[in-house]
Order: structure tokens, then C-alpha cells, then sequence
């Protein structure tokens, strides 16, 4: 194989800069998207878990459809199919005026995504909190909201975190897929990088470096949360 | 004089499944009453009935005069003044011993926090635990949670307070402290429920003894009568066993 490496390219102007936006661009659509997901993905496990009848349905058919239906899809009706199904005004706004609607698109598209996978991990969280919990939090007078707030979900929550985790992991990869709507992130830039210099090699390499150095600080970061929240005397350790 | 607990035609199903029919019980203020009765006769189901966490289809309970709504969220502040307390302690495990005795004094009863310490510290002195107040319960004994979530009942003032066996899921060396500070407390004159095996403790604290089986009450006595002539054959047939071991 013939092929001319040269480091070099990648520290030179304008490259560096690309590379650089598109880690911008990926750590932001993904933290923006995981804020999505974390709010939306317990407020539906969180209902899904406590509800009965319409209400388990309805955020049962949520979890089922985000989740089952391919990510790049979901990217592709929100970007191209949605718009046009909303009132004219409000279709027309979002395709005209919205500031980067490929961005907001994205981010939305990953949050109601991964909130699907994040609500089935909370629920699944409540519904392993043992059932004398609740029971004894009802007892003491508490209030289903209280008894939510104060017993079942800080336990839940400390069930969730290793699963969540690996959520927290798998939205900086998704969002990749964000360059099927024209969002410059990371895997982008480094595409466009190859395809000015022909230097691919080394471009995608810097592209898994960062993307693996993101995965560390996640882990790193979660880790340290699993810690800090570690019960005293408890049984469940990592 | 009114009871504190009054019973009224109590059934309860789950499902198809009738799992309480038609008990009807009163019991006195300061009044201690001890329940025994074989596996699955609704002894569980029944206390939780008595302070309405499980919804009943038939029937009336009364707390001090007052009728305990049928839905069980509106009962949420006559059940807060009647303790419970449960065979695998239920503490939160999360919180520590100060946390999971004020957890309701402040939420429920809107104590403020160095009022529900206060509380806390008194009740915890009394059995024997104030030391353990920063400890988390997975730090604990089992008979250390169990006098704990006592003192969290305790802690809301209760009217009465109900036990579903309390020491059962205890090692043998530890049913003793928690029969101790049960016995203290019947002394007091605290109205009292309890489900429990312990025929000592019946002997020693209860005034009245119910036996339950297959979802009724079959037999109240006074506590004397029960244990020398039990007037049903079941409770006989069940008594010749327990008192075997
Ligand atoms: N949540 C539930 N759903 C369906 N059936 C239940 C439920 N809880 C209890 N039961 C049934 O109700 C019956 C009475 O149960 P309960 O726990 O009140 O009995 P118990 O007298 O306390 O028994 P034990 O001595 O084993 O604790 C049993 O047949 C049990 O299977
Ligand atoms: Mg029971």
C-alpha cells in the first residue's frame, strides 16, 4: 500500500479548526439530546411504572415506538416528514425561519429516542425497588407523589445509573447519524477533512480518538457518581 | 366508650380470590390484641386493611371515630397516626436512622427538622439506639432496623399501632430486644394489633387474642381463656401445633 501519511494536515488551517467544530458539535447535540432524554425518559418511567390503563398505554406505546423504529428513520421523518404534517404556519416556520433547524432536528430527534431507552431503565428501576418500600412509605402517611419523591425514586436511581451509563455512552455515538441531515458534527468534519486532503487515514483516526476520549470521560464521570451515591452497609456494590 | 379501632363487616378480594370475609373486630384504647392464625388465612392482609393500604370492597374501618375513606389516597392522614410495623423492617435504606425517622414527621405532619430530631433522639434513647442515628440501615442488626422502625412509627404520635410479625424474620438472639420494647410499649398503654407466632409475648402482653383462618375471624378470647380452652377446633388443632415446637 502506497499511501502518503501526513499527520501533519491535521494541525493546519482550515482542517484543525473543522475538527475542532465537530467535537464542539457532537458533545453539544449530544448533551442538549441526553437533557431531552433524561427529563422526558424518567417523566415516562416514572408513569409508565405507576400507571394503570390509558395511562400505562400511552407511555407503553411511546416506548414502543421510539425505540423500535431505526434512529436514522426517526432522524429522517423529523427532519423531511414532520414539517409538513404541522400547520402551514408552523411547517413554514420551522423550515424557514428556525436557526438551524438540521440542529434542533437532531438534538430533538436523539432526546425522544434515548428517552425511550432511559424510560424503560427508570421503570425498570422502580419496579425493582422492593414492594415493602412503597408499602411502608404509604404507611407513614406520605402522599404517592412524596412517596415517589423521597423512597422509591433515589433508590431507583441508584439501580439505574450502570444501565444509564452505557445510554450516556451510546447518545455521543448516535449522533453521528446526524450528518445524514446535514449537522457538521465530529464524523462529518472529519469526512470532509478526507474528501479536501485525501489524508481519510488520518482523519478518521483523530475522529476515534476523540470519540473513545469522550467514552473515558463518561465513564470516568459516571463512576464517580455511582461512587458518590453508594449507600453505606449496602449489599449492592458494582 | 368508643373503641379505637373499629371493624365492620371487613371483606377483601383480590381479583376472584376472596382473601377476607366479613370480620368484624373492636379493639379498646390501650387495648393489646395479639392475632395468630395459619399461613395465608389474611392475617397480612388484614392489618394493612386497618390502615387502608390495601382498598377494601366491603365493609367499614373506623380510627377514633373516623370512617377511613374507601380510596386509599384520601386516607393518607388518618393513616399516618396509626403505626406499622412490618416483618422485614421496610427502613429506607438509603436514608439513615435520623433521616428515615423524620422523613414523615417533617413531610406528613410538617414538623419542622430540629422538631422531628428532637422526637427522634427522645424515642431513639429509649431503645437503647440514639448512638446509631447517622448509621445507614444496611450498617444495622436485624433486631437494631426492626427497634428502629418502631421508634419511625412511634415518632408520628400514632393512635395505635399495628405489627405484622415483627420478629419472624429475626435470628433467634435478637427476637428478644424487639419482644422487650413491644411489651414496654403495651405497658404504656399504647393500643396495639399484632400479628405474630410468639405465644410468650401473646401471654405476657395481650389482653385479647384473635384467630384467624381462610380469610375469617373464627375466634376472639380473652387472652387466658384462648391459650387453656379455645372454644373452635381449629384454633385447638392450631394451638396443639405451634406449642409443639
Ligand atoms: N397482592 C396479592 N395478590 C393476590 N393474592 C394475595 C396478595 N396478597 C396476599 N394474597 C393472598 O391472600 C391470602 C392471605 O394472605 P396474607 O398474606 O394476608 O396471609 P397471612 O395470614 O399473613 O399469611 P402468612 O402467615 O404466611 O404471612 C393468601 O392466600 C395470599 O396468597
Ligand atoms: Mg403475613
Amino acid at each position: 500500500m502506497s499511501y502518503a501519511w501526513n499527520w501533519g494536515v491535521l494541525f493546519q488551517s482550515p482542517y484543525l479548526g473543522w475538527l475542532g467544530q465537530g467535537i464542539a458539535m457532537t458533545i453539544v447535540i449530544s448533551l442538549a439530546g441526553w437533557a431531552i432524554a433524561i427529563t422526558i425518559g424518567t417523566l415516562i418511567g416514572v408513569l409508565h411504572s405507576g400507571g394503570r390503563g390509558a395511562m400505562r398505554m400511552v407511555t407503553g406505546s411511546y416506548i414502543n415506538l421510539f425505540r423500535n423504529v431505526p434512529l436514522l428513520l426517526q432522524m429522517f421523518l423529523w427532519f423531511f416528514v414532520v414539517p409538513e404534517l404541522l400547520p402551514k404556519t408552523v411547517g413554514t416556520w420551522l423550515k424557514r425561519d428556525l436557526p438551524h433547524p438540521e440542529i434542533v432536528t437532531a438534538i430533538v430527534a436523539l432526546g425522544l429516542f434515548t428517552a425511550s431507552r432511559v424510560a424503560v431503565q427508570v421503570s425498570a428501576g422502580i419496579a425493582a425497588v422492593p414492594r415493602g418500600q412503597s408499602m411502608a412509605a404509604r404507611a407513614s402517611g406520605l402522599s404517592t407523589v412524596q412517596a415517589y419523591r423521597h423512597v422509591l425514586l433515589p433508590q431507583a436511581f441508584r439501580i439505574v445509573v450502570p444501565p444509564l451509563t452505557s445510554e450516556f455512552l451510546t447518545i455521543f455515538k448516535n449522533s453521528s447519524i446526524a450528518l445524514t441531515i446535514g449537522v457538521y458534527e465530529l464524523t462529518a468534519q472529519t469526512q470532509q477533512i478526507q474528501s479536501f486532503t485525501y489524508q481519510g487515514f488520518e482523519a478518521f483516526t483523530a475522529a476515534t480518538v476523540v470519540y473513545m476520549a469522550i467514552a473515558l470521560v463518561v465513564t470516568t464521570l459516571m463512576t464517580a457518581i455511582e461512587r458518590r451515591i453508594s449507600v453505606a452497609g449496602s449489599a449492592a456494590k458494582g | 366508650m368508643v373503641a379505637m379501632i373499629r371493624i365492620e363487616g371487613l371483606s377483601k378480594s383480590y381479583g376472584e380470590v376472596a382473601v377476607l370475609r366479613n370480620c368484624s373486630l373492636e379493639v379498646a384504647r390501650g387495648e393489646v390484641v395479639v392475632i395468630c392464625g395459619p399461613s395465608g388465612s389474611g392475617k397480612s392482609t388484614f392489618v394493612k386493611c386497618i390502615n387502608g393500604i390495601e382498598p377494601i370492597q366491603a365493609g367499614r374501618v373506623v380510627i377514633d371515630g373516623d370512617d377511613l375513606p374507601s380510596k386509599p389516597a384520601a386516607a393518607a392522614r388518618i393513616r399516618s397516626r396509626v403505626g406499622m410495623v412490618f416483618q422485614h423492617f421496610e427502613l429506607y435504606p438509603h436514608l439513615t436512622v435520623m433521616e428515615n425517622v423524620c422523613l414523615a414527621q417533617i413531610h406528613v405532619l410538617k414538623r419542622s427538622r430540629a422538631e422531628a430530631e428532637d422526637k427522634a433522639r427522645s424515642l431513639l434513647e429509649r431503645v437503647g439506639l440514639v448512638d446509631k442515628e447517622a448509621a445507614y440501615p444496611g450498617q444495622l442488626s436485624g433486631g437494631q432496623q426492626q427497634r428502629i422502625a418502631i421508634v419511625r412509627a412511634l415518632a408520628m404520635d400514632p393512635l395505635a399501632m399495628l405489627f405484622d410479625e415483627p420478629t419472624s424474620a429475626l435470628d433467634p438472639e435478637m427476637i428478644g430486644e424487639v419482644l422487650a420494647v413491644m411489651l414496654e410499649l403495651a405497658r404504656e398503654g399504647m393500643t396495639m394489633v399484632v400479628v405474630t407466632h410468639e405465644m410468650g409475648f401473646a401471654k405476657a402482653a395481650a389482653d385479647r387474642v384473635v384467630f384467624m383462618d381462610r380469610g375469617e375471624i373464627v375466634e376472639v378470647a380473652e387472652t387466658r381463656r384462648f391459650f387453656a380452652e379455645p372454644s373452635s377446633e381449629r384454633a385447638r388443632l392450631f394451638l396443639s401445633r405451634i406449642l409443639a415446637h
